[in-house]
């Protein structure tokens, strides 16, 4: 199948690894990826902050791109959850129908990647291998906008060498929230204080989760307190072998 | 916010819908209350757990859900018609309705029907509509004292406290707390009481017997208004709600305009959703309605005070009016990890958690609760419990952009965050720009030590208080594609 790559512009320029794992894992389950060179940004923190009109280029912009593609996947719940959720909210707020209904035809065919993978392509053992104690931390947008349930779950239990510990209060959000995290630090930083005390009492080693940005935030928590355990995007595992790990 | 001129909002200087101060400052002084976060945790654990048990018995939840939105929507389509048809029929049933359009009408209504009756106290049922209006203070200046009779709001009134949750106001207060407030301020509280449940309980009730049997007006609010027949409800568990509706000469109740519902079988409905989302009950101890006056039984005379302060203005605005569907359950208040940590009394307004920053805001007016709508992670938590499927993060984000709006039509924008958002969408709409952007990130590269940043500059200093930042990649992800899959053309970069 010929599936185009969204990466999203954080993967794209602070976790490259996870476009990299994206690409690796689809070629070797014997897809085409194409990488459209000319994306940039899905336009979610403009939308979520209250500036529609900032966000509407970038929402043609995407859907203009994209349009041409039959499947897309994107490595984060909370940017096909804009895609799928906000887009046509976006256009239709500043008066533009026709881009409103071009962008619900994109969106039915934008997948976050354990939905593309379980749904559209039928896989559950992606053939992975991947010898660590990991955690799972659903991420709100994947759990509530997207309803992806128990997809990654259903991907990470087949991954050989995994050893699946389960979060405590893992439906619980992490703070993050985008601009949430700048304009409300403190509440944002005591709800992060409650997540990592959670995924350190997992007793994991690597908390994992389908969104780049939910990943930054905890990890960058964990990091500044020294407290060992690495985070890891939902695609580095499920492109991991044991050949390359 | 020009589409909504000629629509009032609720009127400044009275009430208790406003912020004094911005939430991130008063959230502060929440997080800082480690008993409080305690007692926080500990009670909205309880009660999460019991609503999840209850929902789970029903099994067509979703269904009751979305006839619980369904009734609500066409309610609002053609509020003016019901309201009506309630005037009309509370009329016939012997009662007299007062059409209120803010919390100073509604005060004025109210104070003088009880002056009227010459009583110098009235006893009350919970309320959240008296408090958004501040009627005890309307009372208190005309020399009416007003008596909270539900445990709850009277351990908030004695101890000269604001309700920080819907339906369990005092959530913030542990039992020892309450044992020293009713020392200190009930008067006729044992010396020797002790902070057991039971004990608290009885000396409240004692405290209370003697005010039910001496009050000749109750006050009260409304869970809903039966347009087809012009009956009241309210609901509650403890019993005084009853008492005081069915002591007193004369009972005034106020309701907002939201609250009516067109007909007795939609009730089928509302009070399966209310008390399992509520209190994780099956069904609530007290549910009392009544039509009017009936001879000889109960008051002889009934008021009916129908609020607007603000509601018309939501109605008018097709996004924010579902708002109005909600029935004060506060299911989003206990799954709300934004509430659970800093408590409701960050939220400035009676109406705090989820549902208090979306509707505070549209009641008042954006400006006056501008920092509300952005008290939020946009989890999703709230919407997911909703028994009537009030899709909060959307109105929340909604909220934002009619505010950035409203501020930008005003130019009262925050300069560095309007910069910046202008800038990334500028930069974001091109391939060029973007990858120029990304190049220039690099830079940030030399500030990192072993990979992580430890301090940002503002505006996004915030983020380093408390995390690291990854430093942007040596080679990002296009770079890489191109180097692996376009060979050809990696060679020119």
């Amino acid at each position: 199948m010929r599936i185009a790559l969204f990466v999203t512009c954080l993967a794209d320029t602070l976790f490259p690894g996870v476009g990299q794992s994206t690409v690796r894992l689809l070629e070797r389950l014997g897809h085409r990826v194409e990488f459209p060179e000319a994306q940039t940004c899905c336009g979610q923190m403009h939308i979520n902050t209250g500036y529609a009109s900032e966000a509407l280029p970038l929402v043609r912009h995407y859907v203009e791109l994209f349009e041409p593609y039959e499947v897309i996947v994107a490595p984060s719940g909370s940017c096909v959850g804009s895609v799928r959720h906000q887009y046509a909210m976006v256009a239709r707020r500043c008066g533009d129908e026709k881009l409103a209904q071009r962008a619900e035809r994109v969106a039915a065919r934008t997948y976050e990647l354990s939905q593309l993978l379980v749904d559209v392509l039928g896989v559950e053992d992606v053939g992975a291998y991947y010898p660590h104690r990991v955690t799972y931390h659903p991420t709100c947008h994947s759990l509530r906008l997207l309803r992806v349930g128990e997809r990654p779950l259903q991907l990470l239990r087949n991954v050989a060498g995994i050893d699946l510990v389960e979060l405590p209060d893992a439906e619980v959000c992490c703070g993050f929230g985008g601009t949430f995290a700048l304009k409300n630090a403190d509440v944002s930083t005591a709800m992060l204080a409650d997540k990592m005390r959670n995924v350190v009492d997992s007793g994991a080693q690597v908390c994992t989760a389908g969104d780049s940005s939910c990943l930054m935030h905890i990890g960058g928590g964990l990091s500044r307190l020294r407290a060992g355990v690495k985070t890891v995007h939902l695609a580095e595992i499920l492109a991991s072998t044991r050949e390359a790990g | 916010m020009t589409t909504f001129l000629g629509m009032p909002t609720a009127p400044r200087g009275v009430g208790h819908l406003r912020q004094v101060e911005p939430f991130p400052v008063a959230a502060r002084r929440g997080l800082a209350n480690t008993q409080m976060r305690r007692n926080l945790t500990k009670a909205t654990g309880i009660i999460r757990a019991k609503r999840a048990a209850i929902v789970g018995e029903v099994p067509d939840w979703e269904q009751l859900r979305e006839a619980g939105r369904a009734i609500k929507t066409e309610t609002m389509a053609h509020l003016d018609h019901y309201l009506e048809q309630l005037e009309t029929n509370v009329t016939a049933h012997g009662g007299v309705v007062h059409w209120a359009r803010d919390a100073n009408e509604a005060n004025r209504i109210i104070v003088d029907l009880v002056c009227g009756t010459g009583a110098a106290q009235v006893v009350k049922v919970k309320s959240m509509v008296t408090d958004e209006i501040g009627l005890n203070e309307a009372l208190a200046r005309a020399g009416v004292q007003a008596y909270e009779t539900d445990l709850a709001e009277l351990i908030v009134q004695l101890g000269h406290d604001r309700p920080s949750h819907i339906l369990v106001p005092a959530i913030h207060r542990n039992r020892a707390e309450i044992r020293e407030i009713f020392l200190r301020e009930m008067g006729d509280a044992d010396p020797g009481l002790s902070d057991d449940p039971a004990a608290l309980a009885e000396a409240s009730r004692a405290h209370l017997r003697r005010l039910f049997l001496s009050a000749r007006v109750g006050i009260s609010g409304a869970n809903f208004a039966v347009a087809d027949t012009g009956a009241l409800g309210v609901v509650e568990s403890e019993g005084n709600g009853r008492m005081c509706l069915t002591l007193p000469e004369t009972l005034i109740t106020v309701m907002g305009i939201e609250k009516v519902v067109p007909s007795w079988r939609d009730l089928g409905v509302f009070m399966q959703l209310l008390p399992r989302s509520s209190t994780g009950e099956r069904m609530n101890p007290y549910t009392s309605i009544w039509t009017g006056v009936t001879p000889g039984d109960g008051p002889q005379q009934f008021h009916l005070v129908l609020l607007d302060n603000g509601r018309t203005a939501v109605l008018a605005d097709e996004t924010g009016r579902q708002t109005l569907h909600c029935i004060r359950c506060s299911a989003c208040l206990n799954v709300c990890p934004v509430y659970e940590r800093v408590g409701g009394h960050a939220y400035g307004s009676v109406y705090p958690g989820p549902i208090g920053a979306i509707l505070s805001p549209q009641l008042t007016g954006i400006e006056d609760n501008a920092s509300l709508p952005y008290a939020s992670s946009l989890c999703g938590a709230c919407y997911d419990v909703c028994p009537v499927k009030i899709d909060i993060p959307s109105v929340l984000v909604h909220l934002r952009a009619r505010h950035v709006e409203a501020a930008r039509e005003g130019r009262r924008l925050p300069r560095g965050e309007a910069v910046t958002m202008a800038a990334a969408s500028w930069v974001m709409a091109s391939r060029g720009r973007f990858t120029a952007a990304q190049r220039a990130a690099k830079l940030g590269r030399a500030v990192g030590r072993r990979g992580q940043i430890r301090r940002l500059p503002p505006p996004f200093a915030g983020w380093t208080e408390a995390r690291d930042m990854p430093v942007p990649a040596a080679m990002t992800f296009r770079e890489w594609w191109r180097r692996e899959h376009r060979p050809e053309d990696g060679a020119r970069g």
